[in-house]
């Protein structure tokens, strides 16, 4: 700065304009970058729950709005103790285990097929079109007629509600496989089945699991709906049990026992893709 | 083993890509193929190597492939074209797998094209983590893995920065005064085939003509940069290709 003042007599005037107005190139970068922050998921439901338990015992929250988390908590210790809480869970975890793997299995074949078979694709894509937006729940009844009113019609549901979205969620990741590195493998002499099974598969692998948590969510949502519409244990039972009895605390174990089923297929599923998809960048 | 080229043209629907190309490719010698961009010099190295049928004319391997190799017409992408779920030694090992070689076999083979491309103390390390020059040397590791009759190289360069680009060029130099393989070699870059081309067939703008074939005999160690005989090739080159690049810059792109 010093020498551009006693820089000579005729570029002065401009120099001096320009040093005069000198200021901090404005920052306007920044954002658009998601970082993480793993305290504050938890902190968030932390609050929450607080902010229920003081309003209900403050009373500003009514008994009949939203039972006390504390008494929630409880109930659901003592169902854990009771063995009750497993008397519910185990069916209903067998029903989405079992629901789940038929409907995940036949959508990612399906999806691969479509992927990879021309005619499987002018075929089947319509078909699949045709069965997503149909509310699976509409067709539990129809359900009960085919495979009965026990177990098999509830697995025929949810295998029904998570193959459609894992059907599109599979042929699309198909498509997303970068073709250059299918033309290197021909180019290499690698059979049909070795470029499926080594390039197309691992390729699709994050189009099928971000496909996987749809389909599990929504694997979630019929186990529910199929039990609360007949099954005598079941945490969809559960609930409509303590719903009819306006037994708050017992539905909201209940629905605390869905939600933290959520979370944990949730987390389970990061870690697979941490597992597998170590490769991204 | 030699490839000929007898009267190749080729169309993409109504579009001509490549006009009447008969060339033949020597063994042992690299012969480089550049064109202003969009004059079908890809899509001939893609015909060369069955990636694609010629609409008309043919492509004939002369002889047989040296004892040995296992996929005699292997490219060298420009992209790498390296699976990402695969450490450096699993993308070499991927065109080994599907023949049968044994444990000890594989393993040796891996090391040796490894070494050869300096690349052993970064076997397990993920693509993703590899420089660009080291991604293409893991590529040309894996073509050298299945033993080439013909190394078709795309543009091999091209994705580089100019300083690895002359690392590896000097790479490539090294490893044919070794072993001396027969490829072709595809690229825009004068300064490139005028280093490794025994020979430099010059294409035209779409079609795809054969304008010219230069012969340069220098041997490749002798080819420093800055060699005034390969300048004076190099501007020969430009001569040649300049109407024609221009011309193309200022066509219109139809699809493909």
């Amino acid at each position: 700065m010093a020498d551009d003042l006693s820089a000579p007599k005729t570029t002065m005037p401009k120099t001096r304009m320009q040093v005069s107005e000198a200021r901090p190139v404005r920052f306007r970068g920044g954002g658009f970058r998601p970082a993480r922050r793993r305290w504050l998921g938890p902190l968030v439901f932390v609050v929450l729950i607080a902010l229920a338990e003081w309003g209900t015992r403050s009373g500003w929250i009514g008994n009949l709005t939203l039972p006390r988390p504390s008494d929630v908590a409880s109930t659901l210790w003592e169902m854990a103790l009771s063995g009750r809480l497993w008397l519910h869970l185990a069916p209903s975890l067998t029903r989405l285990f079992v629901g789940a793997t038929l409907g995940v299995s036949a959508g990612i074949a399906v999806g691969l097929l479509i992927g990879l078979f021309t005619y499987a694709r002018a075929a089947l894509v319509p078909l699949v079109a045709a069965l997503f937006p149909i509310p699976k729940i509409a067709l539990l009844p129809l359900f009960v007629i085919w495979f009965g009113i026990d177990e098999m019609s509830k697995y025929a549901l949810i295998a029904f509600g998570t193959f459609t979205p894992t059907v599109v969620a599979t042929y699309g990741a198909v498509d997303n496989v970068d073709r250059t590195l299918i033309r290197m493998g021909q180019s290499f002499g690698l059979s049909w089945h070795s470029i499926v099974r080594k390039i197309v598969l691992p390729g699709a692998m994050p189009g099928i699991l971000s496909g996987l948590r749809i389909s599990l969510a929504i694997a979630v949502i019929l186990l529910v709906a199929a039990e609360m519409l007949g099954a005598e244990y079941g945490i969809g039972a559960f609930i409509l049990e303590a719903g009819s009895l306006y037994d708050l605390e017992r539905l909201f174990a209940g629905v605390t026992i869905l939600s933290l089923l959520g979370v944990t297929i949730s987390f389970a599923l990061g870690l697979v893709e941490a597992k597998l998809l170590n490769w991204r960048s | 083993m030699e490839l000929s080229l007898r009267n190749v043209s080729h169309a993409y629907g109504e579009t001509q890509v490549l006009d009447d190309i008969s060339l033949r490719v020597p063994a042992g010698q690299i012969s480089c193929i550049v064109g202003p961009s969009g004059c079908g010099k890809s899509t001939l190295l893609r015909l060369i190597g069955g990636l694609e049928r010629p609409t008309e004319g043919e492509i004939l391997q002369l002889g047989n492939p040296p004892a040995g190799c296992l996929n005699p017409l292997t490219y060298v992408f420009q992209d790498f074209a390296l699976l990402p779920w695969r450490t450096a030694e699993g993308n070499v090992r991927l065109v080994l797998e599907e023949h049968r070689l044994t444990y000890s076999e594989v393993k040796e083979i891996t090391y040796d094209v490894l070494g050869r491309t300096s690349l052993l103390e970064f076997r397990d390390v993920l693509p993703k983590n590899l420089s660009g020059g080291m991604k293409q040397r893991v590529a040309i590791a894996r073509a050298l893995a299945v033993k080439p009759a013909v190394m078709l190289m795309d543009e091999p360069l091209s994705a580089l920065d100019a300083q690895t680009r002359e690392l590896l060029m000097e790479d490539l130099v090294r490893l044919w005064l070794r072993t001396p393989f027969t490829s072709v070699y595809v690229t825009h870059n004068l300064a490139e085939a005028v280093r490794l081309g025994h020979r430099v067939v010059v294409l035209s703008r779409r079609p795809g003509r054969i304008r010219e074939t230069v012969d340069i005999s220098l041997p490749l160690d002798q080819r420093d940069r800055g060699n005034p005989m390969l300048a004076d090739i190099e501007n020969h080159l430009w001569d040649i290709m300049r109407d024609e690049a221009a011309e193309a810059d200022q066509e219109l792109v139809h699809g493909g």
